[in-house]
């Protein structure tokens, strides 16, 4: 068995506009370990919600190039046709705690009976016993067994946040991406959320894929991090190396932009914005942001490597 | 009270009234029951708390948007439950209001130049005068060059740069007091930075004094003098910025700031202490102090029985909590 569950390898997902093609994930590759949680960080329009969707293949109908490599276990699921991928891996092996997901509960559906849903409809497992499942799911998301027979509106939201979760436990599935799953969600109950993470990282061995714009919401999960920029991922660090001294200058600059309660400095913010994605220039997408701008930041940026796992896309680490 | 104080609230109190059914009985949701506090002219006062805690609330009262159910706003040293119409039509131009969602808070159909035209064509000021002050104003909150902003639609605008529009507006009519409602909430993380900053470069260059409404405490220390905590209708916690942060007393408090994670690596490895529950409801809040439920500290016979009362347990540092009772100097 080895370590990666999963691999991306030159993944590109195009959207069709009445402008012409929109680069939502533009080259992505990368790995996730087993057990391990990668976030994904990234102002919001960099791509990071659509390089989930591509991840689970829940894209909308204008889209225009969709291609590269999924390992899955070793295994490329961009081979599997569609309706064979919603049998088999949708949700099953992979899924996902979308944004927003406190209002995607069915509202005249009981709780219990909505989280044993996918093992009805794909596994065939009789009603009884999926709901036996969910009641087992539930204890382990830390909701009372008797909210089972409850409706979503008698539940709080932090509750409601954790059913989602349960229902994406279910089909004990390899890989869960979380995109947001507290950006909704209070402060106490989105630190409550985090534990539940934690607990359940530690007890189920299940690979996270968290998918943020809060970096230091990032640092309670992250074992690796990823840094989208326009589509791209500009870095992949392991998290020790990341939250010390990250190495992009988008990095840093994000970094210098979170707001912190204990450590003693003023935030600064990024001047300018993102480049439109549409016919988005050549070269490094960040140049006219950043501050260490050099005359080749006009071709663009080799993947420099440093070490096992570890890449940059600047040209500031080429030789 | 001091010649610089801009705005008093005693004792303030907002309920709904609340009726189940025809017959059901009558009760009331108390969103706001009894803050009161002092905001001097040029200061900011962060108001934190979590949703449903009142905050909102507070800030509408303040504005003259809800009707208080009990106690004084007094502005200017004038309570506004008896100044007329005109007085009230006065206190108006001199508060500003920054919305949470932006997008909701601009009319779609309206330039920016109507827009930012519209109050001070309430206010009957002259068309020349309206025009240097929307040139004034927006390059102040720097939608720069002013000509390509003036007949653009809210639509056509980032997120950041709508904010930018409501502050603008907030601004036009040279208000004193700013009450600013989650303002950066709706904004991606990066221009979060940025407009809190373009607030308080506005609050030092006009002196205003501005209410930051917030459930974020790490932005609350750069852009603010004073943090209030709200907690279940009432402030519990009210302390210069940065004594407050380094020195939180109010157990709520220092779960609040337990919650909010900084960016590091180590974090991963670490279960934050959570109180259990959830803030309790509005109609029937709790006997004695609203957060002992909750509390890890609550006291059986005096904090399940008794309200505190808020005790001074540092200069400027108040707190609503049993443990500081003999703290007080």
């Amino acid at each position: 068995m080895s370590k990666a569950i999963l691999e991306v390898k030159d993944l590109y997902m195009y959207y069709r506009t009445t402008k012409g093609s929109l680069k939502a994930v533009d080259g992505v590759s990368f790995i996730l370990n087993r057990g391990e949680t990668l976030a994904l960080i990234g102002e919001s329009g960099c791509g990071k919600s659509s390089l989930a969707k591509s991840l689970i293949r829940l894209l909308p109908r204008n889209v225009a190039v969709f291609r590269g490599h999924i390992y899955l276990d070793g295994k490329d699921i961009m081979k599997i046709d569609d309706s064979k991928f919603r049998r088999t891996v949708q949700w099953q092996r992979i899924s996902m705690v979308a944004q927003a997901a406190l209002n995607s509960l069915n509202p005249v559906i009981k709780v219990g009976k909505q989280v044993a849903e996918p093992l009805i409809v794909h596994k065939g497992v009789d009603i009884k016993e999926a709901l036996e499942r969910a009641r087992k799911v539930f204890s382990l998301v830390g909701i009372p067994t008797v909210f089972a027979d409850r409706y979503p509106f008698e539940l709080s939201g932090g509750m409601r946040q954790r059913a989602i979760i349960a229902m994406a436990l279910i089909m004990n599935p390899e890989v869960i991406i979380l995109d947001e799953p507290t950006s909704a969600l209070d402060v106490l109950t989105q630190a409550n959320i985090m534990n539940l993470l934690k607990k359940i990282k530690k007890e189920a061995s299940i690979s996270f894929i968290l998918i943020t714009h809060d970096v230091g919401l990032s640092s309670e999960l992250a074992d690796k991090v990823a840094v989208m920029y326009a589509g791209q991922i500009v870095e992949f660090n392991d998290a020790e190396s990341f939250y010390s001294s990250p190495l992009h200058p988008y990095s840093q600059k994000l970094m210098a932009s979170v707001p912190t309660l204990r450590a003693d400095r003023t935030p600064e913010y990024i001047p300018g914005s993102p480049i439109s994605l549409i016919n988005p220039p050549e070269g490094c997408r960040f140049a006219d942001r950043c501050g260490l701008r050099m005359p080749v930041c006009s071709k663009e940026p080799p993947l420099v490597s440093l070490g096992a796992e570890r890449y940059v896309k600047c040209w500031l680490y080429a030789r | 009270m001091s010649n610089d104080t801009l705005l008093t609230l005693v004792d303030l109190r907002k309920w709904y009234r609340m009726k189940r059914g025809i017959f059901g009985a009558v009760q009331y949701v108390r969103a706001v029951d009894g803050v009161s506090f002092n905001l001097r002219r040029g200061e900011a006062i962060s108001l934190v708390g979590e949703s449903g805690c009142g905050k909102t609330t507070l800030g509408r009262t303040i504005l003259g948007l809800e009707r208080p159910t009990g106690g004084k706003i007094i502005f200017k040293g004038r309570n506004l439950a008896d100044i007329d119409s005109k007085g009230m039509a006065r206190y108006r131009r001199q508060t500003g209001f920054v919305q949470q969602d932006p997008f909701g808070a601009l009319p779609p159909f309206m330039t920016v130049t109507r827009i930012l035209e519209e109050p001070m064509i309430i206010n009957k000021i002259e068309k020349k005068e309206r025009r240097e002050r929307i040139h004034r104003a927006l390059t102040e909150v720097r939608l720069t060059p002013v000509e390509d902003y003036l007949k653009k639609y809210p639509h056509m605008l980032s997120g950041g740069q709508q904010q930018r529009l409501v502050i603008a507006r907030a601004m036009i009519l040279n208000p004193e007091l700013i009450i600013a409602d989650e303002p950066v909430s709706m904004v991606d993380a990066s221009v979060r930075i940025e407009i809190l900053t373009l607030l308080r470069e506005l609050q030092k260059r006009h002196n205003l004094s501005i209410i930051y409404i917030t459930h974020d405490l790490s932005t609350t220390r750069y852009f603010s003098e004073w943090i209030f905590v709200m907690y279940a209708g009432k402030i519990v916690e009210k302390g210069l910025t940065n004594e407050l942060l380094k020195n939180p007393l109010h157990p709520y408090t220092r779960s609040l700031l337990q919650a909010i994670p900084d960016p590091d690596a180590k974090n991963r490895f670490m279960i934050r202490e959570i109180p259990p529950g959830e803030p309790p409801s509005l109609v029937n809040p709790p006997r004695g102090c609203r957060f002992h439920p909750r509390c890890a500290f609550a006291k059986k016979g005096l904090c399940d029985e008794k309200e505190p009362s808020e005790f001074e347990a540092g200069k400027g540092h108040l707190v609503s909590c049993w443990l500081y009772a003999d703290a007080e100097k």
